[in-house]
């Protein structure tokens, strides 16, 4: 007790309330302090020598991967100019003090300082939140204020009206805005995708004996966007099972947070949403996790962090102090042992504003299942950056599956103005380097199903049930 | 004597519908304690009950909120109405002075244009009848169908929630305008025309006073108005203000904190009513 009513301390104020002066007892203030005290902890995790190595291998790995998706190229890159050179460039990307003062010196300073960026209150923003508390944006000399935002068409406005200077995305929405579906055409980037894995389909409980999802025609089913990875997956699992998702089963648009309370008034059968929100069905008792969006592509692109072409352009600078702060935190998220740390981090109101065993479930993947089982999945959510293009040529041969896009696309030329790699390349061009890596297309297995972004038409008229001609 | 004993028991009866009231939700929300005894579980299932929140001693809420959570939450944030912790968390007494700011704004706006519009309109009938098919189309629009219209427009989160309280609440007040200047005595005119009053003084000596009951009618209309259309606004542009406190909570599924708010906008709306009323029994006149 001495520690709270301390007369003989100086610096403690003489009443018998709060020592912060508050009216609130000494224990409501220890659970606020809590949260403080996991950023202390993690921001002191993020500035030892170790973590700063972690994160420098894992941001030029990021970058590596980016500039040389196939290893031939990367072999051939390499004899060529050698890895010194290879290395300089891709370090002038790298969060390294003194680089980084070398490449700023080079370029001039910071173009913007302060910066709003936006973003929905899920786990998917994790990277882009942390980053706040734990000081990253500081640390590049960046003051943003990070914005929660009702939802995911306010984000598509606000950035078209250049309210925030970047956001968090959903990570085929840049493509959507770019091609102007939905909104008026606005070059839009994905930078980084923030999250990987992390989504899940969610059902009723009333419905735990009906798994087999060839039962479920005539469902409702909820969806947080239009264009958004969500309503790509689902439709595809349904599709998978011989339902037409445009016919057998009503999908309908909902923010997360009222698909739980939707799914409890019994008017949807289930949902395929953003975390924590499934976990959060769970926590409430109102359903169960049915599938783990990791089970039917693992490694899937869930949200993405972006910016309008125009901000890069304008502000080049900036934009790569922005990177390196959203990729450190991407970095510090990645590695299990400070996810425990980070669900504390974001959980108050201020951001997630949710409870904290939730998010913690979520991020360290050992969760209830609603069906009175624990599960062991420590991938259920992961935090790989890396923005592959072929990723963003499988959405939109599901955006034309679906009939959002009609006609012919040239897949490649989206995919490559929009999901930008690094702005690794003009650097080394900066440097007098000749590059010539190819863009960045890898093959992915979604539901034990081959996909190759060379052959991405031949792959869309393989599907039985599909819009497209 | 007598008024006064009315006074008495309607404030008793009142009393006693409030505590009803509260009782009844108090009896309908007692479920059975979550928690409970840990005994005969295996140490699987203890594991299992805290991830869903059921370790003993935990406080979960599930299911509607009893009133005596709703009076704690509303005293947590009565009490420490200004904090402000960044962007998306501050003190209920911001958030309400955010709502009241725009509010005040939107309205102060369509003033200027309703009444004004109003005198114009009530004071020639060929004016009225080119005016009323606009006004009726345009009266019923929902505020949220103006929102993505304003967004788009405006290309401003905040001017947006402005001009949609500017839309919403002009009409009443234009209406309401138009019709008390029309309403004005013949004979009271033709006095002013007698007396070759000039045509200002006329409008600010005799209509105005003589309509002034009727534009505070349509004023208090339109600000009950403006208050509902507030917190739909906020809800759908978030940021600041009483409607993102709701949605914000409404997110986090806190029901308690989303009652306390309603109770909240409810008060504010009330208190808001009854300046008008004072304002009206002002303007008042006995004939």
């Amino acid at each position: 007790m001495s520690e709270y009513f301390d007369p003989y301390n100086a610096d403690r104020p003489l009443m018998m309330k709060c020592s912060c002066g508050r009216d609130h007892s000494p224990a409501d203030h220890h659970a606020e302090t809590v949260a403080d005290g996991a950023a202390r902890e993690l921001r002191a995790r993020s500035e030892t020598a170790e973590f700063e190595a972690y994160s420098n291998a894992f941001i030029e790995a990021t970058l590596v991967k980016a500039l040389f998706p196939q290893d031939e190229e990367r072999r051939r890159f390499l004899r060529a100019v050698g890895k010194g050179t290879a290395m300089a460039a891709i370090a002038s990307v790298l969060p390294v003090a003194s680089l980084q003062a070398m490449a700023q010196e080079k370029q001039g300073a910071l173009e913007k300082t302060d910066l709003k960026i936006g973003f929905i209150p899920i786990t998917c923003a994790t990277p882009l939140i942390m980053a706040h508390p734990l000081g990253f944006y500081s640390k590049q000399g960046l003051n943003v204020s990070v914005t929660k935002t009702a939802g995911w068409a306010l984000v598509r406005d606000k950035m078209i009206n250049k309210e925030y200077d970047a956001s968090h995305f959903l990570s085929p929405m840049p493509l959507a805005i770019s091609m102007g579906l939905g909104s008026n055409a606005t070059p839009m980037n994905v930078a980084t995708i923030q999250n990987i894995n992390g989504q899940a389909i969610t059902l009723a409980l009333k419905h735990k004996d009906n798994r087999d999802p060839k039962n479920w025609k005539g469902f409702k089913f909820g969806i947080p966007f239009d264009y958004s990875m969500h309503n790509f997956l689902l439709r595809y699992y349904l599709a998978e099972a011989g339902l037409n998702p445009d016919t057998d089963v009503q999908l309908r648009v909902i923010p997360p947070a009222e698909m739980v309370a939707n799914l409890r008034a019994g008017n949807i059968d289930g949902f395929l949403g953003p975390d924590p929100f499934n976990q959060r069905a769970v926590f409430d008792e109102v359903g169960f996790i049915h599938v783990l969006t990791k089970d039917l592509w693992n490694g899937h692109p869930c949200c993405a962090f972006g910016t309008s072409t125009e901000f890069i352009q304008k502000n080049p600078n900036t934009f790569a102090a922005l990177y390196r702060a959203v990729l450190n935190a991407a970095a510090m998220a990645r590695q299990p042992k400070n996810r425990e740390l980070i669900a504390k981090v974001i959980a108050p109101s201020q951001y997630l504003n949710q409870p904290e065993a939730v998010l913690n479930q979520v991020l360290s993947g050992k969760f209830a299942d609603g069906l009175g089982k624990i599960q062991n999945v420590p991938d259920r959510a992961d935090f790989d950056p890396m923005p592959w293009q072929s990723m963003a040529v499988w959405m939109l041969t599901q955006m034309k599956r679906w009939g959002y896009v009609k006609g012919e696309v040239d897949y490649k030329a989206v995919a490559e103005k929009v999901f930008l790699i690094t702005d690794a390349r003009k650097h080394m061009k900066d440097l007098g380097m000749e590059f010539k890596a190819g863009p960045t297309y890898t093959k992915h297995t979604i539901m034990g199903k081959e996909f190759d972004p060379a052959k991405a038409d031949a792959y869309l008229k393989s599907f039985a049930i599909s819009k497209a001609a | 004597m007598k008024t006064a004993s009315l006074n008495l028991r309607a404030a008793v009866v009142s009393l006693l519908i409030f505590v009803c009231f509260i009782g009844i939700w108090q009896l309908a929300t007692t479920g059975p304690s979550i928690g409970g005894s840990s005994a005969g579980m295996t140490a699987e299932e203890i594991e299992y009950a805290k991830m869903m929140g059921k370790d003993p001693g935990a406080e979960k809420s599930s299911g509607f909120p009893p009133p005596i959570e709703v009076a704690k939450a509303s005293w947590a944030h009565l009490s420490d109405p200004f904090y402000d912790k960044g962007p998306n968390d501050k003190g209920i007494g911001i958030q309400l002075a955010h709502s009241l700011g725009r509010v005040g704004l939107g309205f102060l706006l369509a003033m200027a244009v309703a009444i004004p519009v109003g005198f114009l309109i009530g004071m020639s009938p060929l004016m009225r009848k080119a005016f009323d098919p606009f006004v009726q189309v345009l009266k019923p629009i929902s505020p949220l169908a103006w929102m993505p219209l304003a967004l788009y427009t405006l290309k401003d989160s905040d001017v947006s929630g402005i001009f949609v309280i500017f839309i919403c609440s002009v009409w009443p007040m234009l209406i309401n305008t138009a019709f008390g200047v029309s309403a004005v005595k013949r004979e009271w005119l033709n006095v002013a025309s007698t007396l070759e009053v000039n045509p200002l003084r006329k409008a600010f000596q005799v209509i105005l006073p003589a309509a002034a009951p009727t534009i505070l009618t349509g004023m208090r209309i339109s600000m009950g108005i403006a208050w509902l259309v507030i917190v739909a606004a906020e809800m759908l542009v978030g940021g600041t203000g009483v409607g993102y406190f709701v949605w914000n909570e409404w997110n986090n599924l806190s029901l308690t904190n989303v009652i306390f708010a309603v109770l909240l906008i409810g008060v504010v709306g009330m208190l808001l009513d009854l300046m008008f009323a004072q304002l009206q029994k002002a303007v008042t006149y006995v004939e």
